[in-house]
């Protein structure tokens, strides 16, 4: 009976959206057509309804006509109901649906078209151009996102299962979020640990399971002047000092080492010794182990015991 | 035409139906006159969708205190007019989620290196913030960092190839392989997908389109000839992921341990399967495994790959080989 719905529902954002003044669920259900007789059926009904709207973000209102009865009456504020007057050049207008792009089958791209359905219900001609720059896109795999974007819009504080690199098993983490974030491609969610009393970052792609809202909407208070974009930033900590790596690497080989290589010389047996710039030991030893039997460490010493051990690992 | 005469429309859900109906009427409004087809395109439905809908519009009517239909329009030769739109001519305000979704993304936009003129940007954000009032606040809230990690001059000179059309010749580098490689392409488009720019382009030696990320490109010459990009060249469907396996794809096997567990978030697994312990197996498919046996070295204890046995065996002989420079 979905017709029937969208009629009702329909009906009644027009009968409240007319209204001067507050109309009572009696009025209501006489002025809309499509509502049972019984007084405590469209009661149950009128309820549902209500919420639907309200979930559309309709702005339905309550209170009492002054000077009237004191019934509980509904409209619907104009003024609360539309769109602003918004006016765009041609050249604003096409950046709009470029805008809407960014997230196509991304989670907000329901969200984006409905945006542009209503911008063009307003007069606006957003068209779906091509443009010669650089068109980017955003990925939200993580199951996460969407429901710490919804704890972020409506202040509410959350809890989640948290694998920490290096750690052994997931930990529950109960958080006030204050914002996501992407940065590298991979999206972060900044806010207020409450068990640990301190501001943390933590990665979705990492999160373990089901987010859980702990809280009603409202219910987190972002500090003022919170920009959680440095937040995430400023986990990547300052950076370590800058080492040098001497390396054999054979000829031909090892490109991807060589692109940020200091120096580059040589040797006699068809391989070059390569001076190269690395700060994240732990990293680099991976990256080097990744070349195989084409590089080998000559030093620094804890990057060449730590080469080793990736390989035996690889080996065992 | 007459009143009830409407069939039911078939898009969506009741309150996605309802949210077309509240846009549709000022949609004509603000147009005054617009034809059938183009609203129907506009609106992502069906003209016989439309017809439906535009009947249910005519046909609300209200009982008391006097019964009146608040809404006349017309669709006589394909096109609509509404004549009487009583309260509800201006589309509903928007919501957070969609104010949201489109600031980002104008932000995303502005933040984008190059020369483009950003003005356009800057003054749409400025005009969605005021129109959306509240809904934009929790925009504020979502932040994305364009850090495009390619040299500022590859990009520029790739765009510039791409204004004046012309063909690139590229050295690039494989790390898969580890090798650079030459080659001829025709540009296509430039994208940023998970925060790296990426060259579309056709590519003369592989005859196909591929996709190039422009922090591995280590040369790049404009050629004095016109880039000739074939009527067969389709754009790589990124919105469904950059890599898409097929039918005659190497079947790999890797098991994670814990620390390992971060290759399950990086490469698009056909299967991911918890075995306890905080270990993982996984399951991928490519056409070639050479960067399969670099990421097992450089995962070393903390992944293994399993299956196919040639290729464990030559992980075990490369790590074996390395090794023995350290001996």
């Amino acid at each position: 009976m979905s017709k029937h719905k969208t009629e009702r529902l329909l009906g009644l954002v027009v009968c409240l959206l007319s209204a001067r003044r507050y109309l009572t669920a009696g009025q209501i259900r006489d002025a809309v057509p499509g509502y049972p007789e019984t007084f405590d059926a469209f009661k149950r009904m009128f309820e549902r309804d209500k919420d639907e709207l309200r979930e559309l973000g309709i702005p339905l209102e309550t209170g009492t006509n002054p000077g009237a009865d004191d019934e509980i009456g509904y409209r619907i504020s104009r003024q609360a109901y539309e769109l602003p007057e918004i006016r765009l050049e041609p050249d604003e207008a096409a950046v709009l649906g470029l805008a809407a792009r960014v997230w196509r089958r991304a989670e907000l791209a329901g969200a984006a078209a409905g945006a542009l359905l209503k911008l063009r219900a307003a007069g606006i001609d957003a068209e779906e151009t091509t443009q010669p720059g650089i068109e980017p896109r955003l990925q939200t795999e993580e199951t996460a996102f969407a429901p710490l974007w919804q704890a972020v819009r409506d202040r509410r504080p959350v809890a989640f299962g948290y694998q920490a690199a290096g750690r052994s098993t997931p930990q529950r983490r109960n958080l006030e979020p204050w914002g996501v974030v992407n940065r590298h491609g991979h999206w972060y969610v900044a806010g207020f640990d409450r068990d640990r009393g301190q501001e943390r970052v933590f990665r979705l792609s990492r999160i373990d399971g089901q987010v859980a809202f702990t809280g009603p909407p409202g219910s987190v208070t972002v500090p003022a002047g919170t920009d959680v974009r440095n937040l995430v930033q400023a986990t990547d900590g300052a950076p370590p000092p800058v080492r040098t790596a001497v390396l054999r690497i054979k000829q031909g080989a090892g490109y991807g080492l060589r692109r940020r290589a200091s120096s580059d010389r040589p040797m006699r047996d068809g391989w070059d010794l390569v001076e190269t710039q690395f700060s994240d030991a732990g990293w680099y030893a991976d990256y080097i182990a990744s070349f195989g039997a084409d590089v080998a460490v000559v030093e620094p010493v804890d990057l060449r015991e730590a080469v080793i051990r990736r390989l035996k690992g690889a080996l065992a | 035409m007459s009143r009830g005469a409407s069939r039911t429309g078939r898009s969506g859900t009741a309150t996605d139906r309802l949210q077309r109906l509240l846009a549709l009427v000022p949609y004509v409004v603000s147009r005054e006159v617009v034809g059938l087809a183009e609203t129907a395109a506009a609106f992502g439905v069906t003209e016989s969708e439309l017809v439906d809908d535009l009947n249910m519009l005519w046909c609300v009517e209200l009982r008391s205190p006097d019964p009146y239909c608040p809404i006349d329009l017309s669709y006589e030769g394909g096109e609509i007019m509404v004549s009487q739109a009583e309260s509800m001519d201006r589309p509903l305000r928007l919501g957070t989620d969609e104010a949201s979704a489109l600031l980002i993304g104008l932000r995303m936009l502005a933040d984008l290196p190059g020369p483009q003129d950003k003005s356009a940007l800057r003054r749409t954000i400025a005009k969605l913030e005021a129109a959306a009032g509240e809904a934009a606040a929790a925009s504020a809230q979502v932040a994305v960092h364009v850090d495009v990690r390619a040299p500022a001059d590859v990009q520029a000179q790739v765009a510039e190839a791409m204004r004046q059309r012309r063909r690139l010749h590229l050295s690039y580098y494989v790390p898969g392989r580890d090798e650079a490689t030459e080659r001829d392409v025709d540009p296509m488009r430039l994208l940023l997908l998970e925060g790296r720019s990426y060259l579309e382009a056709w590519c003369r030696s592989a005859e196909a389109v591929r996709l190039f990320r422009l922090d591995r490109v280590l040369g790049l010459t404009v050629l004095d000839v016109a880039a000739e990009v074939p009527k067969e060249a389709k754009h790589v469907d990124v919105d469904s992921g950059l890599f898409r396996p097929s039918a005659n794809d190497v079947r790999v096997v890797l098991e994670l341990a814990r620390a390992g567990r971060w290759v399950a978030d990086y490469y698009p697994c056909e299967q991911v399967t918890d075995i306890g312990d905080g270990r993982l197996r996984v399951v991928l498919r490519t056409p070639d495994t050479r960067w399969v046996r670099r990421l097992a070295l450089r995962l070393g204890e903390d992944g293994k790959v399993t299956a196919p046995a040639d290729l464990v065996r030559e992980i075990e002989d490369e790590a074996a080989t390395a090794l023995a420079q350290y001996a």
